[in-house]
C-alpha cells in the first residue's frame, strides 16, 4: 500500500516544530507501524536526508518505549496496543497519518518525535516502592495473599510506563499512571506500612512536574495499551483523602 | 592472562557458605568511602545497584534507555525458577543444581551453579517482599508451572510478564535509592569505554544520547550488567538496542571473553514475515505445557492444519523425546524443528514453521482457563499474524533469544580486569552450552541481590588502590578514543546505512554459525566479516550531527563492534570440534542426530584475549571439572 505521513519534525526541545509529509510506497501489511517508519529511514538515509527520531526498543509491546500519537489518538487506532504492536493491516492503501510526539508540559520534546518521560521516574523514586531491603524477606508463602487481591494488584501492576495516559488527556494529567502504582503496591499485605505515605509523596511530585489535574474524562484508561482501568484513581483518591486526614 | 576461578575448597553445599565467611568485610562506616559504577538497569544491574546502595556504597548507575524500567529483562514471559519444593513434587537445591549442569550440557561450572540453586530460594522471598505480583493460587500461596528440562514444577511466574513485574519489583528498589540519594542515576548515557589505571577497572566513559556530551566517571570498581549479544544476528528476540559494546570494549582492554559461540536459539517465536522484519517475537516457553508440537508426516503437505487428520500429523517431540515431550530443553527443541523443516515439512509461507496447537488443551480445559493462563501471549500472537491461535494452531520457528557465553569471570563475579565485575548475561557463568527456561531471571536476580553484594566488598577490602579522578590521563585519553570514533562514523558520508551493514552481518552470522555451524561454512564467514568491515568503514552513512539525539550514531557505532565481535565468535565455534547444547557442529552428531559432545579434549570454557583489530584472538582454558555431577550424555527420551 501508499501511504503519506505527516510526521512532526523538530531539531531540538527548545526550537520551534513543524510538520514535514513524506510519501512510503509499496508498505506491505504484514509490517509493524515502526517497521513502516523504518522503511522510511532507510529510504531518507539513502536520499541524504535526516531520518526521524522515534523510540522504541522491545518491539514486543511491553518496554514501554514507543509513544507515538498517531491520527490524534496514542499509539494509533487498536485499543489495548502499543504502536509497535500496530500493524499496517489497519491502514487502508492512500491514507494519510499524522503521526506526532506526546505532548504534555511534563514530557518536553528532545528530537521529533522523542520525548522525556523522566518526570515519571522521579514519581516512582518519592514513593512508588515497598522498602524492602535485599535480604529483608521472609518465606514467600509466609504472606498468603487473596487471589482476588493479587489479581488487581496485577492488572495495575501491568502498567509500562509509556506516557500514552498523560497524552491522551486534555490535563495531561498522570493520574492513571501514579494510581496504578498505588493501587498495586496499597493492595497487598507488603505495602501496608508505607501505604499512605506513598500515595501522598507521588501524588505531591506528580503536581510539582507539571501534570495537569484529574477531571474524570476517561481518555486515559481509552489509550492505554494495557488497559488500566480508572478504578485504580478513584481508589488513589480515597487513599489521599484518607492519608490527608490522617494527617501523613 | 591468568584464569584464576578461585572456587573454594569444601564440598559443594557449604562452597558459598564458606566463603561468604572467608571473604573480607568492609565496614559499614567505611562503605561511603567507596564509589561503584554499575552499568545497565536490567534485573542484574538494577539489583546489584540497589542492593550495593542499600549497604552503604556510593552508586553510579548508567543506562541508556530513557527510564531503568525499559531494560529488556522485561520482556522475559515465563517464568523464574526457584527449588522452593512448595509443590511437594521432589524438588530441591540439588536438583535445581543437577537440572542446570545437565540442561547446559555438561560446560557450566559447578560451583556457581550450586550457588545459583542455593540462592534461588532467597530471591522469590525478596521479590514478594518488593509487592512482585506472582501468580496465586485461592489460598492466597504462590502458584508454580512447569518449563522445559525439568520433571518438576518450579516455575514461578506472573500471567506472561514475569519479567515485567520482576524488573518493576527491582526498578522500585533502585529508585528508592536514588530517591534517598544513594544511588546517583544516569539515563540516557551509553558506556562507551572502560577505564583502568594500574591495570584495575577505574571507571569508564560515556556518550549521552540527548546531548551528544563525552563524559568519564571514575569509581572504586565496575560491574557491567549489559546483557547478551543475539543482536549480532540482526533478527532476534532481543530489543533494538541490545548490543555488545560495553562487553566488547571491555575486552578491548583485556577482560577474556568465553564461550561466545554458546548462543541459544529459542525453538517458540513468531516465523519471519518478510524482509522488512526488524525483530522477532518471542512466545514464552510456558506454552510447551498445554500446546503441542506438530508437523504433517508428507513433505509439501499444504492443507489447513484442521484439514490435516490426526494420523497424518508428526508430534515429533513427543515421538522423539516421550519422557519430555514438548517439554524438550530449547536446543532440542530448536533443532528438531530445523530438522523437520529442511525435511521439506514445514509450514507457512517459505516453509519455515511448525505448528504448536492448543486444540487439544482447549477441549479439555475450555477456553476460559486456557486464556487465563496465556491470553497476553494470544493476543500478542493474533495482533503480529492476524490469525486466531484459539482457532488455528500457532506457526512457530526458533529464533536467536539468549547467549550463554560472556566475558569470563571467577568464582566472585569478577573477569580477568581487577576490579571490573560482570553481572547476568553479559557474563558467561552459570548456563553452559545451554540454558534451561526461566532460570535468566533467576540468574540474574542471584548475581545483583546476593552474589555482588558479598563479593565486591572483599574485592574492595583487598585491591587497597588509590584515589584517581576524570583528570587523569587514562580518562582523558579513553574520552579522546571516543570522541575521535564518533568524529569518525559521522564523517564518512558514504553510501549505505548503518542497518543495511547490520543485517548483511547478521543473515552471514544466522547462515555460518546459527543453528548448526560447519567448518566450511566458519571459515567461509571469518574471511567474509573483515570485508564488511571495511567497508563498513568506508562507505557507512551517518546524517544529522553528534551534539543531538542521533540514532543512526548509536547504532553505528554498535554495528561497528558487532563487526568486530562477530569474527571472535566464529573463531570460537570454529575451535570447538564438538557439539554441546546450543552450539551445534554438523561434523560432529550421533547417528540419530543428536548432540556429540568430546569431553576428553572440550570440557572447558574457552575464553578468548583480544590480540589487536583483526588478528586471531588468543584461546586460553578454564578446565571444568565435575566432582558433583557424573558427566553423561544428555538424554531427554
Amino acid at each position: 500500500m501508499n501511504l503519506t505521513l505527516h510526521i512532526w519534525r523538530q531539531e531540538n526541545t527548545t526550537a520551534e516544530g513543524r510538520f514535514s509529509t513524506y510519501r512510503v510506497e509499496e508498505i506491505s501489511p504484514d509490517m509493524s507501524f515502526l517497521e513502516m517508519l523504518d522503511v522510511l529511514n532507510e529510504r531518507l538515509i539513502n536520499k541524504g536526508e535526516v531520518p526521524v527520531e522515534f523510540e522504541h526498543d522491545c518491539r514486543e509491546g511491553i518496554c514501554g518505549t514507543c509513544s507515538l500519537m498517531i491520527n490524534g489518538v496514542p499509539h494509533g487506532p487498536e485499543k489495548g496496543t502499543t504502536t509497535c504492536q500496530l500493524h499496517m493491516r489497519k491502514f487502508k492503501d492512500g491514507d494519510e497519518i499524522t503521526i506526532e510526539p506526546w505532548r504534555a508540559k511534563a514530557f518536553p520534546v528532545l528530537k521529533d518525535l522523542v520525548v522525556d518521560r523522566s518526570a515519571f521516574d522521579r514519581i516512582i523514586q518519592k514513593g512508588g516502592y515497598i522498602s524492602a531491603n535485599t535480604g529483608n524477606a521472609p518465606d514467600g508463602n509466609a504472606i498468603p495473599i487473596p487471589k482476588p487481591d493479587a489479581d488487581w494488584a496485577f492488572e495495575a501492576a501491568a502498567c509500562i510506563g509509556c506516557g500514552a495516559c498523560v497524552a491522551a488527556c486534555k490535563n495531561a494529567s498522570a493520574s492513571l499512571f501514579v494510581a496504578a502504582k498505588v493501587t498495586h503496591l496499597g493492595l497487598l499485605p507488603q505495602g501496608q506500612p508505607e501505604r499512605y505515605l506513598r500515595v501522598t509523596a507521588m501524588v505531591e511530585q506528580m503536581d510539582q512536574e507539571g501534570f495537569g489535574s484529574c477531571t474524570n474524562t476517561y481518555d486515559c484508561e481509552g489509550a492505554c495499551p494495557k488497559q488500566i482501568s480508572v478504578r485504580n484513581i478513584a481508589r488513589m483518591n480515597r487513599d489521599y483523602l484518607k492519608a490527608k486526614i490522617m494527617g501523613n | 592472562m591468568k584464569l584464576d576461578s578461585k572456587i573454594p575448597s569444601g564440598p559443594i553445599e557449604s562452597k558459598w557458605s564458606n566463603h561468604k565467611f572467608d571473604l573480607k568485610l568492609v565496614n559499614p562506616a567505611n562503605k561511603r568511602k567507596y564509589t561503584v559504577i554499575v552499568v545497565g538497569t536490567g534485573l542484574a544491574g538494577a539489583a546489584a545497584a540497589a542492593s550495593l546502595a542499600e549497604l552503604g556504597y556510593k552508586v553510579l548507575c548508567f543506562t541508556y534507555h530513557d527510564s531503568p524500567r525499559r531494560a529488556h529483562s522485561i520482556a522475559a514471559q515465563g517464568g523464574i525458577n526457584a527449588a522452593k519444593n512448595y509443590q511437594n513434587d521432589g524438588d530441591s537445591v540439588h536438583r535445581l543444581f543437577y537440572d542446570t549442569i545437565k540442561g547446559g550440557d555438561f560446560r557450566a561450572r559447578e560451583a556457581n551453579v550450586h550457588r545459583l540453586a542455593e540462592v534461588s530460594l532467597n530471591i522469590i522471598d525478596q521479590c514478594v517482599a518488593q509487592g512482585v505480583p506472582f501468580a496465586r493460587e485461592y489460598s492466597g500461596y504462590l502458584s508454580n508451572r512447569s518449563f522445559g528440562g525439568a520433571q518438576v514444577s518450579r516455575t514461578f511466574y506472573a500471567r506472561g510478564q514475569t519479567g515485567q513485574q520482576l524488573l518493576i519489583g527491582a526498578y522500585s528498589a533502585l529508585s528508592k535509592m536514588v530517591g534517598s540519594g544513594a544511588v546517583k542515576l544516569f539515563t540516557r548515557k551509553e558506556m562507551m569505554d572502560l577505564v583502568l589505571v594500574n591495570g584495575h577497572a577505574r571507571g569508564i566513559v560515556t556518550r549521552d544520547l540527548a546531548t551528544g556530551k563525552i563524559e568519564s566517571f571514575a569509581a572504586d570498581a565496575v560491574c557491567l550488567a549489559t546483557g547478551g549479544y543475539s543482536n549480532v544476528f540482526y533478527l532476534s528476540t532481543n530489543a533494538m538496542a541490545c548490543n555488545v559494546t560495553a562487553a566488547f570494549r571491555a575486552y578491548k582492554k583485556g577482560a577474556g571473553f568465553a564461550n561466545p559461540c554458546y548462543t541459544q536459539i529459542h525453538p517458540t517465536c513468531i516465523p519471519v514475515s518478510g524482509d522488512h522484519q526488524s525483530k522477532l517475537t518471542l512466545m514464552s516457553e510456558s506454552l510447551r505445557n498445554d500446546g503441542r508440537i506438530w508437523v504433517p508426516k508428507k513433505q509439501g503437505d499444504n492443507r489447513p492444519p484442521s484439514q490435516i487428520p490426526e494420523d497424518e500429523r508428526d508430534y515429533y517431540l513427543e515421538r522423539k523425546y516421550p519422557s519430555f515431550g514438548n517439554l524438550s530443553p530449547r536446543d532440542i527443541a530448536s533443532r528438531s524443528a530445523k530438522e523437520a523443516c529442511d525435511d521439506g515439512r514445514g509450514v507457512g509461507p517459505g516453509g519455515r514453521g511448525v505448528y504448536l496447537d492448543f486444540a487439544d488443551a482447549i477441549s479439555r480445559l475450555g477456553e476460559k482457563a486456557i486464556s487465563a493462563r496465556y491470553g497476553n501471549l494470544f493476543d500478542m500472537y493474533q495482533q503480529i499474524t492476524g490469525e486466531n491461535p484459539y482457532k488455528v494452531p500457532m506457526r512457530i520457528y526458533p529464533a536467536p533469544h539468549y547467549t550463554m557465553g560472556g566475558l569470563w569471570v571467577d568464582y566472585n563475579l569478577m573477569s580477568t580486569i581487577p576490579g571490573l565485575h560482570v553481572l547476568g548475561e553479559a557474563n558467561f557463568s552459570d548456563h553452559g552450552a545451554n540454558r534451561l527456561g526461566a532460570s535468566a531471571l533467576m540468574q540474574g536476580l542471584a548475581d545483583g541481590y546476593f552474589v555482588i553484594p558479598y563479593t565486591i566488598g572483599g574485592y574492595l577490602a583487598e585491591a587497597k588502590q588509590s584515589a584517581v579522578n576524570t583528570d587523569m590521563t587514562e580518562f582523558k585519553l579513553a574520552v579522546k578514543q571516543t570522541e575521535e570514533q564518533i568524529a569518525k562514523l559521522i564523517s564518512i558520508k558514504g553510501k549505505r546505512s548503518p542497518t543495511s551493514f547490520h543485517r548483511e552481518l547478521g543473515l552471514l552470522m544466522w547462515d555460518k554459525c546459527g543453528m548448526a555451524r560447519n567448518e566450511q561454512g566458519l571459515k567461509q564467514a571469518i574471511d567474509k566479516i573483515p570485508a564488511i568491515r571495511e567497508e563498513f568503514w568506508q562507505n557507512v552513512n551517518v546524517l544529522g550531527d553528534a551534539a543531538n539525539v542521533n540514532q543512526s550514531l548509536e547504532l553505528a557505532g554498535r554495528v561497528a563492534d558487532f563487526l568486530e565481535f562477530g569474527e571472535m565468535m566464529c573463531h570460537d565455534a570454529l575451535h570447538r570440534n564438538e557439539s554441546c547444547g546450543g552450539h551445534f557442529r554438523e561434523e560432529y552428531q550421533t547417528e540419530d542426530g543428536e548432540a556429540k559432545r568430546n569431553d576428553d579434549e572440550f570440557a572447558y570454557a574457552g575464553v578468548w584475549e583480544y590480540t589487536g583489530l583483526g588478528k586471531k584472538p588468543n584461546l586460553h582454558k578454564e578446565p571444568l571439572v565435575f566432582e558433583n555431577v557424573k558427566l553423561a550424555t544428555r538424554s531427554y527420551k
